[in-house]
């Protein structure tokens, strides 16, 4: 079975992250990035799948600026076969409606037109809209099976477990299919020393809008159906609040979180 | 050679990763505990990092690295040493005491049975050398092996002190210098014997009382009527301290990427809480009497870098055949002496710039200052590796 993992690539969300005043978009620049976390689950599962399987290859897909080379790495590192990176200046500010776009249309092209399963992570750690997965899966006509914290891949069907607050749903589907991955499903695996090395050695497809045969006005952010109108800093934290007990100590912190909505 | 290769970053970034996510948030309690992470052994072994220098057909990466294997090594063991000093040993150890010898100078067989298991981490093995009686003065060596010629078996007797590895659930061979006979100018001969755990009369210590290094596995070793088949013999009879005396190059060079961890650790530890603690108003680190010695430890970082990296360049040089093995053991000595000072020096500045917090156990320099100490005693003491240098310039011995 063969498999197209999308992986995006985003700022690290240890450093400090800000937008550019020119077009309110994240300064992409002025941070480190990498794969995005959420997304290591995806591409440990397809290895996974492929592993038990005994064969097939897992194909990397990533929608990004030059570094996000970065991100196809690590998951080529991690035993990925093969990555395709969507490069393209006129994707820049590019919404979750475009992005889907390019994304169907590069796994298309990856799959000769039929993709037998595609793998998202469950949201980006930069976004963390959680839609494009959905989105994709409508533009190629696939089953979306949405956060799946267990994955089983059967004969011409995929099973799933996906955890609720109060109930747990099992959602068969139907082959070929889109399944988003949550972060309860697997271990993602550290990369080898062997895997690091013959990670330089794997292809990677690099296209453009025009490869996919897309326009520059389809994309971008005078497509995107979103604006960002402004930004601003968040508010450096307030002083704790010291709850003195006396007497009533308990009522009051009960108080102060309900207020907070942790209630 | 003032940067490493693409190759090497790249290796680096992702043990980096392993430790900082795998490691680092345990350390401080198992250190409080004194527990050895058994557990942690195989998943270092998935990363591969005790194949680095191992060829293929035993399950390490050897050909894989493009040259420049034993540089990853140290660029690992560093990384580690960085977070823990502990875990840093166990693949330093691992590798160099265990792995190393039985690779260098193992039969085909005897590699086959053992190195598979200690390259996937799912088994470690220890080197004992020291004796309560034998340290600097190996060659003082009072254990004994004699052959049962009827039997065909070795049958050891005597004790080794302060072994690495040598008592952990997974250790699946401790290798011991013994002596196996007299020279003709009367002096022991020495050789190497491995020793399966749990063999009958191999008797593990229980754990020392150290004042560091608490996560890392040391015992003392007793050996009574110990019988070993004769093939457990590893090399040649007579030849166990050559063989010894010549891993301890690579080992030293191990200890020197350690010791580097440990500098730059201090480095970071000291930059940022000069920047952030305040007294009288301001920053500690707007005080020269602060701020110079935090400088140092930049030098200090800077200079054992160069010296570690540079001795393991010549040790991978020297495995290409392009460099003498003379070479590979002065830059040893000179790099394990400097870095493993400087480490000591380091830790004693790092302390201080957090005043009364450098004492508590709540913050990593607190280990790191118990860590440091025994830098300068293993693998060859600060004087032995003077003595090394001094008669690498001819001085009279
Ligand atoms: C407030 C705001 C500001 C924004 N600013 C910018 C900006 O400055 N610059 C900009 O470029 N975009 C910007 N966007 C758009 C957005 O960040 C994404 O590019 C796009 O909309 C995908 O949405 P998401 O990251 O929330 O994906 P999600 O729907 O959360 O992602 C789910 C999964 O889809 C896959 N996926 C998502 N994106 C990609 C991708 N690019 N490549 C491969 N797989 C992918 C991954 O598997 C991921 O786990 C902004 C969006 C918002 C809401
Ligand atoms: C935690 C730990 C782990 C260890 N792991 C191992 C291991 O895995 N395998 C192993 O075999 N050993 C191991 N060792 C032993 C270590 O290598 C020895 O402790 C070290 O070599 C010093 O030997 P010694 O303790 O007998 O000191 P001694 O040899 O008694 O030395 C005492 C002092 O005298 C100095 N000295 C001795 N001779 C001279 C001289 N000629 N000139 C100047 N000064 C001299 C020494 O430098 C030292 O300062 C370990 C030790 C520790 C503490």
């Amino acid at each position: 079975m063969n498999i197209v993992v999308c992986v995006k690539y985003v700022p690290d969300s240890q450093s400090e992250r800000t937008f550019q005043e020119s077009d309110n978009t994240v300064d992409r620049e002025a941070t480190d990035g990498l794969l995005s976390e959420l997304d290591e689950y995806a591409v440990e599962e397809a290895l996974k799948i492929v592993e038990a399987r005994g064969g097939g290859e897992v194909t990397v897909l990533t929608v990004g600026p030059a570094a996000a080379a970065d991100a196809i790495k690590k998951a080529l590192q991690m035993g990925a076969h093969r990555g395709v990176h969507v490069q393209d200046d006129a994707i820049h500010g590019s919404d979750a409606v475009a992005t889907s776009l390019v994304l169907a249309e590069a796994v298309k092209k990856a799959t000769d037109g039929s993709p037998e399963l595609v793998l998202t992570g469950m949201a980006s750690t930069d976004g963390t809209m959680g839609v494009v997965p959905a989105m994709m899966a409508e533009r190629l006509g696939l089953p979306q099976v949405t956060y799946a914290s267990e994955l089983t891949v059967g004969d011409g069907t995929v099973t799933i477990r996906r955890d609720g607050d109060t109930a747990s749903e099992t959602v068969e589907a139907s082959l070929p299919a889109l399944v988003s991955v949550t972060d309860q499903i697997n271990e993602p695996r550290y990369p080898s020393f062997k895997g690091i090395m013959a990670a330089k050695k794997k292809p990677v497809d690099t296209w453009s809008l025009a490869d996919l045969g897309l326009e520059a006005s389809q994309v971008g952010l005078d497509a995107a159906w979103t604006t960002v109108v402004t930004f601003a800093q968040r508010p450096p934290r307030a002083q704790g609040q010291i709850v003195t007990d006396e007497g009533e100590g308990g009522a009051k912190l009960a108080e102060f979180l309900s207020a907070q909505k942790f209630l | 050679m003032y940067e490493l290769s693409k190759d090497h970053e790249d290796f680096r970034a992702v043990v980096r990763e392993f430790a900082t996510d795998a490691v680092e948030p345990h350390v401080a309690q198992w250190d409080r505990d004194h527990h050895f992470p058994t557990d942690l052994v195989p998943r270092m072994g998935d990363l591969g990092l005790f194949g680095l220098v191992v060829p293929e057909e035993f399950g390490g990466s050897l050909e894989h690295a493009e040259g420049g294997a034993f540089t990853n090594l140290c660029i690992a063991i560093e990384e580690l040493g960085r977070v823990d000093q502990s875990i840093g040993i166990t693949l330093s150890a691992g590798v160099g005491l265990g792995i190393n010898p039985i690779l260098t100078y193992g039969t085909d067989e005897q590699k086959q049975r053992f190195l598979p298991d200690l390259v996937a981490g799912r088994a470690l093995a220890g080197f004992g050398l020291t004796e309560p009686d034998a340290g600097s003065d190996a060659g003082a060596t009072r254990t004994k092996a004699v052959l049962d010629d009827a039997a065909g078996e070795w049958v050891v007797d005597g004790a080794k002190a302060f072994i690495t590895n040598s008592g952990t659930d997974i250790t699946s061979v401790v290798t011991v210098t013994a002596r196996t006979g007299t020279l003709d100018d009367g002096r022991p001969e020495i050789s190497a014997i491995m020793i399966p755990s749990g063999t009958p009369g191999f008797t593990v210590e229980p754990a020392y009382h150290k004042m560091g290094w608490n996560i890392s596995d040391t015992h003392g070793l007793s050996f009574a009527g110990c019988r070993v088949p004769a093939g457990n013999l590893l090399g040649e009879q007579g030849r166990g301290f050559h063989q010894f005396l010549k891993t301890l190059d690579d080992g030293r060079i191990a200890i020197s990427a350690l010791a580097l961890g440990l500098i730059t650790r201090m480095r970071e530890e000291a930059a940022a809480y000069a920047k952030t603690r305040t007294a009288f108003g301001r920053p500690i680190g707007v005080n020269q009497g602060v701020a110079f010695p935090v400088a140092d430890l930049a030098v200090m970082e800077e200079a054992a870098r160069l010296l570690t990296y540079r001795a393991a360049w010549l040790k991978d040089e020297h495995e290409a055949g392009r460099r003498s093995v003379e070479e590979v053991k002065q830059a040893a000595a000179k790099a394990k002496l400097y870095t493993s000072e400087a480490a000591v020096t380091a830790t004693r500045i790092a302390t201080q710039v957090f005043g009364g917090n450098g004492f508590m156990e709540e913050y990593p320099v607190a280990r790191f200052y118990r860590d440091a100490k025994i830098l300068e005693i293993g693998e060859g003491t600060s004087e032995v590796q003077r003595m090394v240098l001094a008669k690498g310039l001819g001085l009279p011995a």
